[in-house]
């Protein structure tokens, strides 16, 4: 019953941030800021992880391709579509919730617990909406375009480190990334990066705004945010394939 | 004026407010006091409508804002000013642009009149040279300062401050105190402060609530409130030693 208590308490809090709102024009710099500091705070770290993961894919699957019968561009085609399918959408999801999700949360409980929030709603604004549905519209437009950049990096760490080992030729890994190319794979990871940064934001958001006590519930709060984002991307993860690639 | 009306609170089934009727006059320093755990910021949280009453109603000269609809209470809201216990300041805003937040929201003011409201409010409460500052390199004292023009810059017909000098020296305390008597009679709001301070109450006590676990045990100025004949009130009127004293000359 608490479960189902939680999850229908979560779509009220989804239905506050759009009833009652201040106008678009309120919204717009707020927008912005969100996407600065959720995009370019990001960018390091997604570059920086998908990139390896890129390398150490290559460099496994090399590893697991013993027979001499399998072509070597065939690496490059497994990393692609490794990193098209769930590295760069799903396992990024992972790591954009630990840093922006509990940056969200984290924020959001802090303000709720100095009554931030609190002067925000005395003053007549809709809190939820002023304070959330921002995060929330930053968080849908920038994580798909971190997805992009992931993706790209992490097929650059499979070319490098191929190059530099001698694992696959240049031209072999070009070869392969092109080799049976379905663009779907494509629209597929963009509807997943949606679904995940909306998940994300959302979840964390309501966490930490409905954060209660003091400094040790802000740290649960964030915990919590973080944890419910995770399974709830992983539950995502397996409907939408089963959905849209079955 | 505002006037609340038998308002009851509980919280899981624990009554916390009681039946709680008074009226709070405009231009007036209304004060509600009582020891700790009585109820005090809850019923000021019922009054500004953070916090759902069981039963009761509050009325803002005349108007009905527990049954009012959204619309209405975002109408009320916008006259109300409000300077929290800890200041609750913005912390990603400067001090400027803490003050400016009610404008930019709630206005349709041009940039640079909002800035001069801005410069006026703080230079009302002697933060002139601080508008550059984050909320973060300024003192208690000087929050709650800012947290008071960031209540008045819009020009409230009500002030509300929950325990303004909490966390202060004396020194400092007054200082808060003059602040809110001055403003409340320069711009003739209705203000309603929270204390459990005796020199708040003995300063700016223009009207005074006595809570008692829950429930309203007194209601005078502060020239009564030393002969009330409240045995609950004369032991938190005289757990001060200044006022102990006081008593017995």
């Amino acid at each position: 019953m608490i479960f189902f208590d939680k999850i229908g308490r979560y779509f009220i809090f989804l239905r506050l941030l759009f009833t009652n709102r201040e106008s678009f024009k309120t919204y717009y710099h707020l927008v912005l800021e969100e996407c600065v500091s959720i995009g370019l705070g990001s960018l390091f770290l997604v570059v920086l992880v998908s990139t390896f993961i890129g390398a150490v894919s290559t460099v496994q699957t090399a590893y697991n391709l013993v027979s001499p019968l399998i072509p070597r561009y065939v690496i490059a085609q497994v990393v692609r579509e490794m990193t098209v399918l769930e590295l760069a959408p799903t396992i990024m999801a992972l790591i954009y919730a630990g840093k922006v999700g509990s940056s969200m949360a984290g924020g959001l409980g802090t303000m709720r617990i100095t009554e931030q929030i609190d002067a925000v709603e005395v003053m007549g604004i809709n809190s939820v909406s002023y304070l959330v549905l921002p995060k929330i519209i930053a968080s849908v437009i920038m994580y798909p375009l971190l997805v992009i950049v992931a993706g790209f990096c992490s097929l650059f760490g499979g070319y490098l480190i191929g190059a530099a080992t001698g694992i696959i030729t240049p031209p072999e890994f070009i070869y392969g990334v092109r080799f049976i190319f379905n663009d779907f794979t494509i629209i597929f990871a963009l509807i997943k990066s949606f679904v995940f940064a909306f998940l994300v934001s959302s979840i964390c958001s309501y966490k930490g705004f409905y954060t209660k006590g003091g400094a040790l519930e802000v740290g649960i709060a964030t915990t919590q945010g973080v944890t419910n984002s995770v399974i709830a991307i992983l539950i995502a993860d397996y409907l939408l394939a089963q959905l849209l690639l079955a | 004026m505002i006037k609340i009306k038998d308002i009851a609170k509980s919280f899981d089934g624990k009554m916390v407010l009681e039946g709680i009727s008074g009226e709070f006059e405009k231009g007036k320093c209304n004060l509600i006091i009582g020891s700790s755990g009585t109820g005090k910021s809850v019923l000021l949280k019922c009054i500004v409508g953070l916090t759902p009453v069981n039963a009761g109603s509050v009325y803002y000269d005349m108007r009905n804002f527990t049954d009012a609809d959204h619309d209405m209470k975002a109408e009320i809201r916008r006259e109300i000013g409000m300077l929290f216990q800890g200041g609750a300041l913005f912390d990603s805003k400067t001090v400027e642009k803490n003050v400016m937040f009610p404008l930019d929201i709630l206005t349709k003011m041009k940039p640079e009149e909002k800035k001069e409201r801005v410069a006026f409010c703080l230079k009302r409460v002697g933060l002139e040279n601080a508008g550059k500052k984050m909320p973060s390199e300024i003192s208690g004292g000087m929050k709650k300062r800012v947290g008071i023009a960031r209540a008045i810059v819009n020009n409230p017909a009500y002030l509300f401050c929950d325990e303004p000098n909490s966390g202060l020296d004396p020194q400092t305390s007054i200082l808060i105190d003059e602040l809110i008597q001055d403003i409340t009679y320069e711009f003739n709001t209705t203000t309603l402060v929270v204390t459990h301070d005796m020199n708040s109450v003995m300063g700016m006590g223009d009207n005074i609530m006595y809570l008692y676990k829950g429930h309203k045990l007194w209601e005078g100025g502060k020239e009564d409130i030393t002969h009330s004949g409240v045995k609950e009130l004369d032991d938190f009127v005289f757990a001060n030693k200044v006022m102990s004293k006081m008593r017995g000359k």
